[in-house]
């Protein structure tokens, strides 16, 4: 690969980003704008002082179209969807289990396992009503738990509360336990009421608690392979996690449990004896690899496998930390086997998207990870912000001593997690990680997106939709990628939108094949005959087509 | 198989749902706001419901979804939403200037009790409320009804808020058309034109949900019932209403506020029902119809009568809306064909229940039929004795995969083709679409079956 990529970005060309600012802040009423003004930032690279500060993880602003979802879908929706073998049950009128039904594109595959369970399928819930509302629902709970084990036989069940729960005080986990002791198998609940925190990564939090509390550690057989590792925040959407496990298998690295995607309740039970955890999407888990290092002694590193420049250098910080000759001979190897394919595909494409212009307004890592692909078809980011990201995500986890906590997220319980007195194994010890810390590899470290982008271009928390109009406006980006609610009113603006939670059907978008499907996709989407077809013939040459016709 | 759990022996249930045949009110009600021109529904509760429901809607329509949300987080959620809808109220008409905003509740605001009147009142007071626009609401807690309930109610919102009496009456029709789509609004009004009728289409997304790209993006889409309009229908000389659940409570409240009499019909779906549509309109307006609606028919009925041998005795399972599932199960028996599985989420009622035991009563099959059930019980039937064609949203194509059955998309939602809101299946012409649906849906699978000797060009 040519290293071009990896140079500081030269500034963005274009409207001064201090004007857009001001425009994007003009038309909101004064407190408002006060508070946009902190989550809408001028990316500064180029002082050394550090990236500048911003505002993150607070409330949405009520009445702007966010693109946000809830506490219930970053817990059930996310982290437990890709889960095939708990049947979750959503504890709660019918609509919430039903929008979290299949909406994902978590692939699962079933036959990977002996028993085969796979419940993705299904939707369960208690579909409360007015009588349980106001009478309590766990009698009916309790019923549906029995219901969900008389029909399918799980080897778990999971109950998710939806945010009446919370209000009428259902008491979820008691009836959890309850019916764990019944049926003699695991029931766990999460208390990931919809109003809990500011976005998804409340429930994403909550979800990670409750999995390490009730599900991780349960299994200490430790299975074969030489280079055990979890892939931590990878949900398997359009099959990434099928991509890097075949990556993986060729450069002979064990993947004991997968959190979330194409993953399984025994996986998660057996993950901690891995012996080191990769983080894709820093949001979403870094609790879980946080609290299996201090209980268990697995360390964790932040990989990023979207991107073929991106996996090679992951696959290679994965051999630098096992540090065995053989394993490294092999990744250089699978590295040099997989390039010529992806690069020739690169080197077709790259004439005709170089120097087109991306915003990226995803998740909480996503709009940073993608701007690697788009970097190795010559593009640029004008600008891209988060979802539901913290301030570690924007400017990296050295903010995180000076990150206040807010109401909203005191009510998320921080588990108090101490060393295992048994299970308790450090992977290296202080010298080995001395060392390959001194060879350039950082442990417990992720730098953020802003590091990475260039001077000038526009960061934003939280985008609302008055404020993409706006941009799509003074900008007018040739590829925008964002989610399905914004799908179409950025392609009714003329440009092309490509979805990147649900990648628009396509994928997998993550390793080196996942990369030679993106520059292909990106090809088709920024070149595509349609954008030229908006007017039609006589809307753009109204007046002399007619007069001149019989010449 | 990708529904492997399921298995031909029912269990009773009485407290868990397995793969719901109906979701929850306010998206229902969002839908229906969008058919307002220049709206803004707005979702007073936690910004999941409002995500959830733009993401649906998106889904279904493949087009842009406007909504806000209150944004409760915990604090609202103990101490009332009041300061985060009046907050949201200020914002929406400063940032983004509807005419109007519609608000419906969530299980969360109408658990803690929040009054939304009585907030909309303080808006104006305090105001927030510019002249001349407007806001609106509908209660839809999550935990009552369906989305059908929740689209009545929002529709029914429209008459509360808006229909005014005191002009002399017009010769103008009321039709409130259902919960249908886009195309079925257009279609409906392409009939009444062709009759020279003047009516006013209330909620009317067509227009809003399947418009033209232009490159340039319009919040608030030439489509949709002005409320202007809405004024109007109160004094209108009659109103039509299509499906009993989705439009009957709209047009009872607009005969009881403004003594507008009305009409409540099935969904015009198939030859009888959409009969029934037109001679109404011609009787209620005293016009004649149209050669061309009566041309139209006589296509239907041709292709009815030409193809009667594909269509007789087919088993069909049938899964979906209150309103749509009772006309398309008329239709079906039309066609001497046997529906012998109905299922409907919603909670419908006994007297629904009743009507659609009557449309098939002479179909010479057992007929189980569960209204309030869901796809697992629906799909356990189909396991228990085959059927040859199923019928429903985009969900139903898991079991018609699985069970390897011709299957054709009707509902909602349909996540994954398109062509829903562009084609109608109401009127003589939706009529001729689903009599190709169905044909192309059982004669591909006659094609796909057949042998090699048996496989023949001519019908």
């Amino acid at each position: 690969m040519t290293e071009t990529a990896r140079k500081p970005a030269p500034p963005i060309q274009g409207p001064d980003p201090e004007k857009v600012k001001a425009d994007l802040l003009a038309k909101y009423p004064p407190k408002v704008a006060r508070k946009r003004a902190k989550q809408i930032i001028i990316n500064r690279v180029a002082t050394g002082d550090g990236v500048p500060e911003i505002t993150a993880n607070v409330r949405t602003v009520p009445g702007l179209m966010s693109q946000r979802g809830c506490c219930y879908a970053g817990c059930k929706g996310v982290v437990l969807g890709p889960t095939r073998d708990i049947v979750n049950i959503t504890h709660g009128p019918i609509g919430c289990g039903f929008y979290s039904w299949l909406t994902r594109r978590n692939q699962t595959d079933p036959e990977t396992t002996p028993d085969g369970h796979n419940f993705m399928p299904y939707c369960f819930s208690t579909d409360m009503q007015e009588k349980e509302i106001i009478f309590g629902g766990e009698k009916k709970l309790r019923q549906a738990i029995q219901e969900a084990y008389d029909n399918f036989k799980p080897k778990a069940i999971a109950v998710f509360a939806t945010c009446p729960v919370g209000l009428i005080g259902d008491d979820i986990h008691a009836v959890c336990r309850e019916m764990k002791d019944t049926l003699g198998i695991n029931v766990f609940g999460f208390s990931c009421e919809g109003y809990k925190g500011v976005s998804q990564s409340a429930g994403h939090h909550i979800a990670n608690n409750q999995i390490f509390k009730h599900v991780v550690g349960l299994d200490d057989t430790v299975g074969p392979g030489e280079f055990r590792v979890n892939l931590l925040g990878e949900y398997n959407i359009g099959g990434d996690a099928f991509e890097i496990e075949r990556i993986f298998e060729k450069c002979g690295i064990t993947t004991v449990a997968t959190f979330s995607g194409n993953s399984t309740i025994d996986a998660f039970a057996n993950s901690h004896t891995a012996d080191l955890n990769l983080i894709m999407c820093h949001r979403s888990i870094n609790y879980v690899a946080e609290m299996m290092e201090k209980k268990f002694g697995v360390p964790w590193i932040k990989i990023n496998f979207i991107g073929a420049e991106a996996t090679a250098k992951s696959l290679r910080k994965i051999a630098a930390y096992f540090d065995d000759p053989a394993l490294t001979e092999r990744v250089e190897a699978v590295i040099a086997d997989e390039l010529p394919a992806v690069q020739a595909v690169r080197d077709e494409i790259r004439p005709r998207t170089e120097g087109k212009r991306a915003m990226l307004f995803v998740g909480g890592s996503r709009a940073h990870h993608y701007q690697e692909l788009f970097r190795e078809l010559g593009m640029r980011t004008l600008s891209a912000g988060y979802e539901f990201a913290h301030r570690d995500d924007y400017e990296g986890r050295k903010v995180l001593p000076s990150v206040k906590v807010d109401a909203d997220s005191r009510n998320i319980e921080e588990l108090d997690v101490c060393p295992d007195p048994d299970r308790y194994r450090p992977r290296k010890t202080p010298e080995e990680l001395a060392a390959l810390a001194a060879r350039g590899l950082s442990f417990k470290d992720y730098e953020g997106m802003m590091p990475e982008m260039p001077e000038g271009s526009l960061v934003i928390d939280d985008i609302s939709q008055f404020e993409t109009d706006l941009m799509i406006e003074k900008y007018r980006p040739d590829i925008f990628c964002a989610g399905i609610k914004e799908k179409y009113t950025i392609q009714k603006h003329g440009i092309p939108m490509k979805q990147l939670h649900s990648y628009d059907y396509g994928g997998p978008y993550a390793g080196f094949k996942g990369a030679v499907n993106f520059y292909r996709e990106i090809d088709r989407m920024v070149n595509s005959r349609v954008w030229g077809t908006l007017k039609a013939p006589w809307q753009t040459n109204p007046e002399l087509a007619a007069t001149y016709a019989w010449e | 198989m990708l529904l492997r759990h399921t298995t031909s022996e029912i269990k009773e249930r009485t407290a868990l749902t397995v793969n719901p045949a109906k979701t929850c009110q306010p998206i229902g009600a969002m839908y229906a706001a969008l058919g307002i021109h220049g709206c803004m529904p707005h979702s007073h509760g936690s910004q999941g419901c409002y995500a959830y429901h733009r993401s649906a809607l998106t889904r279904h329509y493949k087009e842009p979804v406007i909504a806000a949300t209150s944004a409760f987080t915990e604090g609202a959620s103990v101490f009332g939403g009041q300061a985060n809808l009046l907050q949201a109220i200020d914002n929406i008409f400063n940032v983004y200037n509807p005419e109007v905003i519609a608000v419906h509740t969530t299980c969360l605001s109408e658990t803690i009790g929040d009054d939304i009147p009585q907030i909309v009142n303080k808006a104006v007071a305090e105001g927030k409320v510019p002249a001349g626009k407007h806001v609106i609401h509908a209660n839809t807690p999550s935990y009552v009804g369906s989305h059908v309930t929740g689209f009545a109610g929002m529709t029914k919102a429209m008459v509360d808020y808006f229909a005014e009496t005191g002009g002399p009456r017009s010769k103008t029709i009321n039709l409130i058309p259902g919960f249908v789509e886009p195309s079925d609004m257009a279609e409906m009004r392409r009939m009444t034109a062709e009759m020279g009728l003047e009516t006013i289409i209330f909620p009317d997304t067509s227009g809003v949900l399947n418009g033209p790209m232009t490159g340039k993006y319009r919040m608030y889409p030439p489509g949709g019932v002005t409320v202007e309009a809405l004024r109007r229908t109160g004094c209108s000389q009659g109103t039509v209403a299509l499906g009993r659940l989705a439009s009957g409570d709209a047009a009872r409240a607009l005969d009881v506020k403004c003594k507008v009499p009305c009409q409540i019909l099935d969904l015009p779906i198939g030859l009888a029902a959409t009969d029934r549509f037109v001679d109404t309109l011609h009787r209620m307006a005293g016009v004649g119809v149209a050669d061309s609606l009566t041309f139209e028919r006589g296509q239907m009925v041709d292709i009815i009568a030409d193809m009667h041998q594909y269509f007789y005795g087919k088993r069909v399972g049938l899964v979906g809306d209150p309103d749509q599932l009772l006309a398309l199960t008329q239709f079906l028996v039309s066609l001497d064909m046997a529906p012998v599985y109905l299922v409907t989420g919603s909670p419908a009622g006994k007297k629904y229940e009743k009507r659609l035991r009557a449309a098939v009563e002479g179909v010479p099959q057992e007929v189980k039929i569960k209204v309030g059930g869901d796809m697992y019980l629906f799909h356990q039937w189909i396991k228990q004795a085959p059927v040859d064609l199923v019928i429903g949203n985009s969900y139903v194509k898991y079991i018609a995969r699985d069970e390897d059955i011709p299957y054709v998309r009707h509902g909602f939602p349909i996540l994954d083709r398109v062509g829903h809101s562009y084609f109608p299946t109401v009127g003589y012409r939706g009529g001729m679409r689903l009599l190709e649906k169905i044909l192309d849906a059982l004669l591909d699978r006659k094609d796909r079956d057949a042998t090699d000797i048996g496989f023949e060009l001519v019908m």
